[in-house]
């Protein structure tokens, strides 16, 4: 019983982890309909940005974190300026190329500025553990689960309770209602790419100490994050956090308990998870039953 | 009028692929020979995305896939390598049906997730049945020689097998695309929701393009395979399937000899121009340009580039010179700017 519990508690600081990914992916979703395949690339970016604060700038950890969020925010906004803005009327795939074209840039910069080579993250939280009635709770597990669950919570407060909040929900929702209303849609765009470069910065930033600072570090991460948002529904930004929490658990427990299921076969699984859900709800967990008129 | 544009730009291919092992060097014949081998997969993402609509960032698992089938069965099983690749492309394909039978559920930006993760998944399959994949390791195969009793260099027997095949995949993908299984292709890609209407089962044709794309792929693979004469996971890595997608885009999606454009595209952009463009730009700014990542930072450039100015790639390019107008063909047409999608037929709210 301690060790499924203890399964459980690892899984949900990994699965906070995918949620708050799957977060940002929901949120340009949400928006503009495009999947950004750059988000975990973005998100790498941002959490070698903070690793050459500390390291090499002489910060501690706190204030790199959050300047890193601030040069998140800032590039986010700057990415669908530059970027995507001029593609509003391209067709779908050409947007998708576009992000696409970004993840691939991205990927190489990091190796190009950093070195490709494999790098240690410092983690603020202390290695050791709390023990609760023989289940070892670590403290990096419990710090990555609480900033990553106030971050989500800060963004829910800011949507729910801000004229600006009312006013992106309003644009995601019905654009063109939204702009004949007086709304700066466009403006509300790029601070949603903002917002989403910001939560990617935070899920580098924590599972950066637990997979170690590569280029390529977040790609798997970000299938994860798929899976999550999937598993949630695309269009359910509560939907997306559990769904990366759930999907979190649900891997730890099959590696655990099934022993077919070796690490290499997590991706796999995930993808097979992915798959069968949208077999069988198609809108996800919590996402609204979308009608076709086919 | 169409129809003899199609044969003298056959004639001019077939020409050029003849000719070329008189004028290059037997590596350039090599690198040619991939071109081939890169123009038949991408003959088979186009038939999907750019006909069918359906993005997929999967496809270089397909290859992997046919790769691995040919390599497993000359190694294993000790079969004639030229045997094995209908039977990498029936596998292939085999696996690419079975990925679309559920795939087909959904539309647009979904299938485009889930195929995101193929290539990752093949690569944590791969290194769970090392018995019969190699692992980590891979599997070596025989050095290149040439075949039916002939003494030719290995390049040059390559570059002649890899375009055989590859000018017999070309007609055939013409064929595909034309007449009434072509027009349900078209239908699909441009509403789902008329298609249907028509009698069109959107499901059965999107599962059959997927399967006829990843039979492609699968040629494409067993013929890289023998080529390169190794496979192991790091062959086969997400950065394939990315760079056959910008391929597709670059070449134009929807014309199937702009996929020629590509397939150079695909095999050039990398290895020659990218530092080519580079060691340029090295000379006024004093950059580093052997560093890694580089190339990939102006590969993805060129892509943006490309996006921006030529949405419909090399093939909407010559079709504007050729035409003076610029048309503007299924995918490379602008979205609508009502709220309800096409493509999905989902209402806005």
């Amino acid at each position: 019983m301690a060790q499924f519990l203890q399964t459980v508690v690892s899984g949900l600081a990994l699965g906070s982890i995918y949620g708050s990914l799957a977060l940002a992916l929901v949120l340009i979703y949400k928006a503009t309909e495009v999947i950004n395949f750059a988000q975990g690339e973005m998100a790498m970016f941002t959490t070698y940005i903070s690793w050459a604060l500390i390291t090499h700038h002489g910060m501690s950890y706190w204030p790199a974190f959050f300047v890193t969020l601030l040069i998140a925010f800032a590039g986010g906004i700057g990415l669908q300026t530059v970027v995507v803005r001029p593609l509003a009327r391209a067709s779908v795939l050409t947007v998708v190329m576009a992000t696409i074209a970004l993840l691939v840039i991205l990927n190489g910069a990091a190796a190009w500025i950093w070195s490709p080579q494999l790098q240690f993250y410092p983690s603020p939280f202390p290695t050791s553990s709390w023990v609760i009635g023989g289940v070892h709770i670590s403290k990096q597990d419990a710090g990555t689960f609480g900033v990553v669950a106030a971050c989500v919570v800060v963004l829910a407060l800011f949507f729910r309770f801000t004229k600006l909040g009312l006013a992106m929900r309003a644009g995601a929702l019905n654009p063109a209602a939204a702009r004949l209303m007086g709304v700066r849609t466009s403006l509300l765009l790029a601070l949603g790419w903002g917002f989403a470069a910001v939560l990617g910065a935070v899920s580098g930033m924590m599972v950066a100490p637990t997979f170690f600072l590569t280029p390529n570090m977040m790609q798997a991460v970000l299938i994860y994050a798929f899976a999550a948002a999937v598993l949630g529904g695309l269009e359910s930004p509560v939907g997306a956090v559990t769904g990366g929490v759930l999907l979190g658990v649900m891997l730890n427990l099959i590696t655990q308990y099934v022993t077919f299921v070796t690490p290499d076969l997590q991706l796999p699984v995930a993808l097979g998870i992915l798959l069968v859900v949208l077999l069988i709800r198609p809108s996800g967990l919590l996402g609204r039953a979308v009608v076709r008129r086919v | 009028m169409r129809r003899v544009t199609a044969l003298v730009s056959f004639g001019v291919l077939v020409t050029a692929v003849v000719l070329a092992p008189t004028f290059f060097t037997h590596y350039r014949l090599f690198q040619l020979a991939l071109v081939a081998v890169y123009l038949v997969a991408l003959l088979g993402l186009d038939i999907l995305t750019g006909f069918t609509g359906q993005i997929s960032l999967g496809h270089g698992a397909f290859m992997g896939v046919g790769a691995y089938t040919t390599t497993i069965l000359v190694v294993d099983h000790g079969w004639n390598d030229l045997l094995t690749i209908p039977v990498a492309g029936v596998v292939a394909g085999l696996f690419g049906l079975a990925f679309g039978l559920p795939a087909t559920r959904f539309a647009g930006p979904y299938l485009a997730l889930a195929t995101f993760a193929i290539p990752l998944s093949f690569i944590g399959l791969l290194k769970r049945f090392p018995h019969f994949t190699g692992g980590g390791i891979g599997k070596n195969l025989p050095q290149l020689h040439s075949e039916l009793g002939l003494h030719m260099n290995p390049s040059v027997w390559f570059y002649a097998v890899c375009w055989m095949i590859a000018l017999v995949m070309l007609p055939l993908a013409f064929g595909i695309v034309r007449g009434r299984f072509g027009r349900a292709l078209r239908a699909v890609r441009d509403s789902e929701i008329a298609s249907t209407a028509n009698g069109v089962s959107t499901a059965t044709i999107k599962s059959a393009a997927f399967g006829i794309s990843a039979f492609y792929c699968g040629v494409a693979g067993g013929l890289y395979a023998i080529g390169i004469t190794y496979v192991n996971p790091d062959t086969f890595p997400i950065d394939l399937s990315i760079l056959l997608l910008t391929g597709i885009v670059l070449g134009g999606a929807g014309s199937l000899y702009g996929m020629v454009f590509g397939a150079l595209f695909v095999e050039f952009i990398r290895i020659s121009w990218g530092p080519t463009i580079l060691n340029g730009i090295s000379r006024v700014h004093h950059l580093d340009t052997h560093a890694p990542g580089s190339g990939l930072v102006v590969y993805g450039l060129i892509l943006l580039v490309v996006l921006y100015l030529a949405p419909a790639g090399a093939a909407g390019v010559v079709r504007r010179l050729m035409t003076g107008r610029s048309t503007v063909a299924g995918w490379s047409k602008p979205r609508s700017t009502t709220p309800s999608d096409p493509a999905t037929g989902v209402e806005a709210p």
